[in-house]
């Protein structure tokens, strides 16, 4: 058969250009973990370190008074708490809005209820949506320094910054406290495998934009319904294995995602089947990465993606993610008004 | 009604075959004449257009557009929306039947063309396929074509059920009249806002299938095959996957009487426009893969797509400025659709300027039979745009004469720039 002739085939045309990042924001704000400079993590990690061990009536003085609003539209005890003690140890007020305490007005926009609280004094605000992307309509309208406790699928960029602190704490503690700076091959030699709901995770996507860019390559593992393949494809070094425990076996790091049961349902996908190929129990761990640590965003299910003992025992740093936490969070909130007093002085000049 | 003599330029009537430096009168809302340059003689009350440099091409017509009334004028009046289509070089519109109510009687078609409603070119209204766009029972096509209806659709919505698309096709087939399929299958596309693939992953954001497009596509083809004795006109609105476009073309092979358009912003861009949810970026269909666009911009090239249509949706800005998933659907089209087709078709890509201008006026004033449009030959409408083809400008979106702003084309550089659109004689814009 002859081939059609290439002759007929157009030369490659010129088309319009994506808009391409960086795209401009508050300096202040944290939307999405891919704003953030490699110096500017080495910079957070070393403020958080630097904090969590300053004297706390001192570190109580260093944003007295100033004011950061709580808004809420889903309900998150770890993040709120995690957000709100941090603002409290840096001497904050903090207002919590929420739709569970019906203090969102029903039916106001989003730009509306933000202007609102920038009108009643709100110096930043820390925004936790349903919506993907609710974050950015709150910073183009406020023009304040929106900080991202999650937004719908999207993205969780404090709880990847604390994960990182969690891996960089036992795989590299000079990286972790801020004292080496970041380099793209901080983590290289090191594989993080992310394991379960990938299509519903805002942590996993935050991770994955992440933990690339210092040198970790990224296994991706669960069924085809939680996990498409397009998922691969949204940075470098990001692989798909379907193998949980092919996986596992390469893995330094094992991060764990909530399943929810009725999602499973909903997409026709079997619960017991889901735990025999994708459960990390205490045999899988010991047999495949015995020296791999856990973790997990949490809130776990005990008994579906992990086993009680695996959640207890020795390989878990649970409760050191949620402690790594508030200083992180600290972190973030100090740059944040750290931008704002440098926008201030800009135009006071 | 002063006649007017347009002299000095280049005469463009892909219709009636026609690219030459000619004058031309027009007369009664008419062209009256058109003889070589400097031939014919203006009546004593005659307004005279020095049209030196400049292309005189038949009135543009766009057979999709959204003008909101009745029932949605803080988005757009059929005042507001005419004015912006005769500031883009468009004398006939063809109006979409989405508006509230319902446009599936002949009081509203009759209604959206009365002279109270100020239109500044002509409209044509496009009525519901079927009864209150529920799908389920077809409209009286003849009643409906006899107030002024040109074609028939459900369009913002599909229909969906085999049996009822059917007997639309072969209802219309009856009397006249094109069924223009908004070519989505709701079944798979609830809760999508946008393209389904790795940018959709990214923003956390669901996504529509490209399969959504043409398996319903390909479903109509079918029937359109099943009906071909009845020579039903199908016609595919602002196609957009490079499925459904294989599609067409091989129904066309086929000898169907297939058709389809393409909007410009499917041509040109791609769901990376969304960028960080960018809700002037939404629409349905989405913005696709660039291997999409690449099949859109083929195709049109081939000559498979009939014409260039904008499917201007004008939003008002609040409902604009929220979450992503939230927002709703639609773009603004007409004040942009001539800069764009002349910079990227013509300029960038080279198609020929008559081409361009054909797949923007005879070709869809063809489609749907509109009589004396989409040409300049003596005796038909004196529907007219005049223009630079070269002037490059920047487009302003606060500067439209549309009631709404919702265009991913702020800031665009364009090429063409209007200086007059007549009207049925009448003049409809200056610049
Ligand atoms: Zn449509």
């Amino acid at each position: 058969m002859a081939m059609p002739a290439s002759s007929t085939a157009r030369p490659r045309l010129r088309t319009p250009s994506a808009p391409q990042p960086p795209f401009p924001h508050h300096p202040g704000s944290a939307i999405s973990i891919g704003h953030f400079s490699l110096a500017e993590i080495t910079r957070l990690l070393r403020r958080a370190h630097l904090l969590n061990n300053e004297d706390p009536i001192e570190r109580s003085k260093r944003l007295a008074k100033r004011r950061v609003a709580l808004l809420f539209y889903e309900a998150s005890t770890r993040t709120r708490t995690s957000f709100e003690l941090a603002a409290k140890s840096l001497g904050m007020d903090t207002t919590l809005v929420s739709n569970l305490s019906s203090s969102i007005e029903k039916g106001e926009s989003l730009k509306d209820t933000g202007l609102t609280l920038r009108a009643l004094g709100a110096e930043a605000i820390i925004l936790r949506h349903n919506a993907s992307g609710a974050p950015y309509v709150l910073e183009q309208f406020t023009d304040l320094p929106v900080l991202n406790a999650g937004d719908g699928r999207h993205e969780h960029p404090s709880q990847a910054l604390l994960d990182l602190l969690t891996m960089l704490a036992h795989l590299s503690p000079a990286h972790a406290s801020g004292e080496a700076a970041l380099t793209a091959e901080s983590l290289k030699g090191v594989t993080v495998s992310i394991v379960g709901d990938i299509l519903h995770s805002r942590v996993a996507r935050s991770n994955l934009l992440l933990l690339p860019q210092l040198g970790a390559e990224v296994v991706l593992s669960g069924p085809p319904e939680l996990l498409p393949e397009d998922a691969a494809l949204i940075a470098p070094n990001v692989g798909v294995e379907r193998n949980f425990e092919l996986a596992l076996q390469r893995s330094q790091v094992v991060m764990l995602l909530r399943i929810q049961s009725e999602r499973l349902a909903g997409l026709n996908v079997d619960l017991d089947e889901y735990k025999t190929r994708y459960q990390l129990d205490e045999r899988r761990l010991a047999r495949l990465a015995p020296e791999a640590i856990v973790l997990h965003p949490g809130p776990i299910i005990r008994g579906l993606e992990l086993t009680a003992a695996v959640a207890d025992g020795p390989q878990s740093k649970i409760l050191e993610q949620v402690h790594n936490g508030v200083r992180i969070r600290m972190a973030l909130i100090e740059r944040a008004f750290a931008a704002l007093d440098a926008q201030g002085k800009g135009a006071n000049q | 009604m002063k006649p007017i003599l347009i002299h000095g330029g280049r005469l463009l009537d892909p219709a009636a075959g026609v690219d030459a430096a000619k004058d031309l009168l027009l007369k009664d809302g008419r062209v009256a004449e058109i003889a070589s340059p400097g031939k014919l003689k203006a009546p004593a009350d005659a307004e005279v257009f020095d049209a030196s440099g400049l292309v005189v091409a038949p009135g543009l017509v766009d057979i999709h557009v959204h003008l909101r009334e009745p029932g949605q004028a803080h988005k757009e009046t059929i005042a507001s929306g005419t004015a912006a289509a005769a500031a883009g070089g468009f004398t006939s519109l063809a109006a979409m039947a989405n508006t509230s109510p319902v446009n599936d009687s002949p009081e509203i078609t009759r209604w959206m063309q009365a002279p109270e409603r100020g239109a500044q070119v002509r409209v044509f209204p496009i009525v519901a396929a079927t009864r209150g766009f529920k799908g389920e029972v077809i409209n009286d096509y003849a009643a409906l074509k006899a107030a002024g209806a040109v074609a028939v659709s459900d369009d913002g919505l599909p229909i969906l059920k085999d049996g009822v698309m059917r007997e639309a096709l072969a209802a219309a087939a009856r009397v006249g009249l094109a069924v223009i399929q908004h070519a989505e299958d709701t079944r798979m596309t609830e809760g999508c806002s946008m393209n389904a693939g790795p940018v959709a992953f990214k923003l956390g954001l669901r996504g529509m299938p490209s399969e959504a497009e043409s398996q319903i596509v390909e479903r109509d083809i079918r029937l359109v095959a099943e009906l071909n004795e009845l020579r039903p006109h199908y016609h595919v609105a602002h196609i957009s996957t490079a499925a459904a476009m294989a599609a067409v073309r091989q129904a066309r092979r086929n000898g169907l009487r297939v058709s389809c358009e393409v909007a410009p912003h499917h041509f040109l861009l791609t769901d990376e426009h969304v960028a960080e949810y960018n809700t002037h970026a939404k629409m349905c269909p989405p913005l696709r893969s660039a291997k999409d666009r690449d099949a859109m911009i083929e195709a049109i090239l081939d000559g498979v797509v009939d014409c260039i249509a904008t499917d201007h949706a004008p939003h008002a800005a609040h409902e604009k400025e929220v979450e992503f998933e939230r927002a709703p659907n639609g773009i603004t089209g007409l004040e942009t659709s001539l800069g764009l087709c002349l910079e990227w078709l013509h300029h960038q890509w080279k198609m020929p300027l008559g081409r361009v201008i054909g797949l923007m006026s005879a070709q869809p004033a063809a489609l749907l039979n509109l009589k004396g449009r989409g040409t300049l030959a003596v005796g038909s409408f004196a529907d007219c745009v005049i223009f630079d083809p070269n002037a490059e400008w920047v487009f302003k979106a606060a500067e439209s004469k549309s009631k709404s702003r919702n265009t991913p084309f702020d800031g665009w550089t364009m090429r063409g720039k209007v200086r007059w659109t007549i009207s049925e004689g009448r003049v409809a814009y200056k610049n």
